[in-house]
């Protein structure tokens, strides 16, 4: 079987397309969305990370803890005895060194700051904007998601190519061990880790994003107090934003790392015009 | 697919794929821009944003949501000042350094009867007393005890007119001190807002007199809303139509410095 996959070096647009059968994978309205959120997600990171600058702490509970200690997270920065300044983070009570990246940043001119400037939108300090910016995405990202999952159920890309079957999850064990001698199946239909990371992505940690978002305003808490309560309060809700976009972008990170390991040329091809080169049909013993 | 389909397909991609990188590699001051206060891209972004988030959430919280309160026990810490905490304005020393005796909130503008009270006028009429959790807009939160009156009280001993929308809080403590002179705090709040059970004119903060670092001897609460909107040192109210005419034409200090007039979100 393995020496009938198709290599990653070997599948750029221009393979001979013999045997190897170009299908329309991506629908029209998957393709705009998937670009919507890629934007959306950048600019809401950007000045997401802008935000949490003007209070780089996260806690645990209702308050932040001034008089008493409940923070999980704390980024700053301090002089040495020496007079030499340092950047910290403190995680659970365990202190880091983070001089350059974390609390105190900016080469030449070192600033003390949570997040460095090529992290934040703006690149200076300016919350309002960062405010601004990151709740116009957010309309742009809870939009854009539920346009997906309208045309997503009315379409069947839901149903067919994104909710994980009994035959996947059967499928589980070789697709990791594919995925991690970076073999990869060519084919019309998303392979099990695909599907459980794409299904993760839209049904648990973006909801998450907008239910924890929700969960700090202190009008929408008016009218559904039990939201931050149900995380356990609104600093809480507060930590598990800022967790739930370290997932995000984790997902990207290895996203991004399976296109490239994947083909990327075929694979975004697939994204931007909706069609994708497939193996050949020979290659593929599962049933079509 | 003939083979130039495929060739611009090629090219679109790798376009795509260097515009993509490009716009990574500049950093984040490719985006400075859209902090220009004046800019209309801004000016969009906040409209569209801020405006939706306003309409959508008076239609899904309602005028009469009420904000969560909590137990005495979860008042852990002293509340956290922000902001001024020791305005150094002569008239608000004067006025301090007898325990406000002399201190009088002015009602004005489009009201039947222009008015003001004493402190002791205003902890004579109807008390309101909660516990509510203060958020302010840099992200942390702090519990603490509030006593006051509801503004809507202070507001029917003045008559509103009906073409008031808005209250307007003028404030003691001077904020900023620039080339163009001093800017003292003010904010605003629609008349939802004002008349909401839970908008009160606090004088009293976790069982004390309000110490002067949290807004003595008068602040707003609005408790549907972040800290910003809750002005200290409160010294006169003026009803009115619109907010275009007042300083920069948002509504408050902040506001005309980029932030959000409604800050439910």
């Amino acid at each position: 079987m393995a020496d009938t996959l198709a290599s990653p070096a070997a599948d750029g647009p221009d393979t001979k397309p013999a045997g190897r059968p170009l299908v329309y994978r991506q629908a029209l309205a998957t393709r705009i969305t998937h670009w919507l959120w890629a934007a959306s997600l950048f600019f809401l990171l950007l000045s997401g990370l802008q935000i949490f600058n003007a209070h780089p702490a996260l806690y645990i509970g209702d308050q932040s803890g001034f008089g008493f200690d409940n923070a999980v997270l704390e980024i700053g920065a301090r002089r040495l005895p020496d007079g030499t300044p340092q950047g910290f983070t403190s995680l659970f009570g365990a202190e880091f060194d983070t001089t350059g990246v974390l609390g105190l940043s900016g080469g030449e001119r070192l600033q003390v700051r949570g997040f460095p400037a090529w992290a934040t939108i703006p690149s200076f300090q300016d919350l309002a904007t960062g405010r601004v910016v990151h709740f116009f995405f957010a309309w742009v990202l809870v939009a854009t998601l539920l346009c997906w999952l309208g045309f997503s159920i009315a379409n069947g890309h839901l149903r067919r190519d994104l909710a994980p079957g009994a035959a996947d999850l059967r499928a589980l064990p070789r697709d990791v061990a594919d995925h991690a001698r970076l073999r990869f199946r060519h084919r019309r239909e998303y392979n099990t880790l695909q599907k459980l990371s794409y299904f993760g992505v839209l049904f648990v940690l973006l909801p998450l994003m907008i239910a924890t978002g929700l969960s700090m305003s202190p009008g929408f808490n008016s009218a559904a107090p039990w939201l931050p309560e149900l995380f356990g309060g609104r600093q809480t809700a507060r930590t598990i934003h800022f967790a739930a976009m370290l997932l995000l972008v984790a997902f990207f990170v290895v996203h991004i790392a399976m296109v490239l390991a994947a083909g990327p040329l075929n694979e975004l091809r697939s994204i931007v015009t909706g069609w994708y080169r497939t193996d050949p049909p020979a290659a593929d013993e599962t049933k079509e | 697919m003939p083979s130039s389909f495929k060739i611009s397909r090629r090219g679109l991609i790798t376009g795509a794929a260097v515009a993509g990188s490009g716009a990574l590699l500049s950093g984040c001051d490719a985006f400075d821009s859209v902090a220009d206060r004046s800019s209309g891209l801004r000016g969009f972004l906040e409209g569209a944003g801020n405006g939706l988030s306003y309409r959508i959430q008076r239609a899904l919280i309602g005028n009469h949501s009420m904000a969560q309160e909590f137990s005495e026990s979860e008042i852990r810490q002293p509340m956290r000042p922000n902001g001024v905490t020791r305005p150094d304005d002569q008239t608000y020393l004067g006025l301090a350094a007898n325990g406000f005796a002399d201190y009088r909130l002015q009602i004005a503008g489009l009201v039947e009867k222009p008015a003001s009270f004493s402190l002791s006028e205003l902890m004579a009429m109807p008390a309101r007393t909660q516990v509510t959790r203060h958020d302010c807009v840099e992200g942390w939160s702090c519990i603490a005890r509030w006593t006051g009156v509801p503004l809507g009280h202070v507001l029917d001993q003045a008559g509103v007119k009906r073409e008031a929308r808005y209250a307007v809080f003028y404030c003691l403590d001077t904020i900023e001190r620039g080339l163009s002179g001093e800017v003292k705090y003010y904010e605003s709040i629609d008349l939802v807002d004002a008349r909401h059970p839970q908008t009160i004119l606090a004088y009293g903060m976790n069982g004390q007199r309000l110490p002067v670092e949290n807004g003595a001897p008068l602040r707003l609460r609005v408790e549907r809303q972040l800290g910003y909107k809750m002005a200290k040192y409160v010294g006169r109210i003026e009803l009115v139509d619109a907010l275009s005419p007042i300083a920069l034409g948002k509504g408050g200090y902040w506001e005309d410095r980029g932030y959000e007039w409604y800050a439910g979100i």
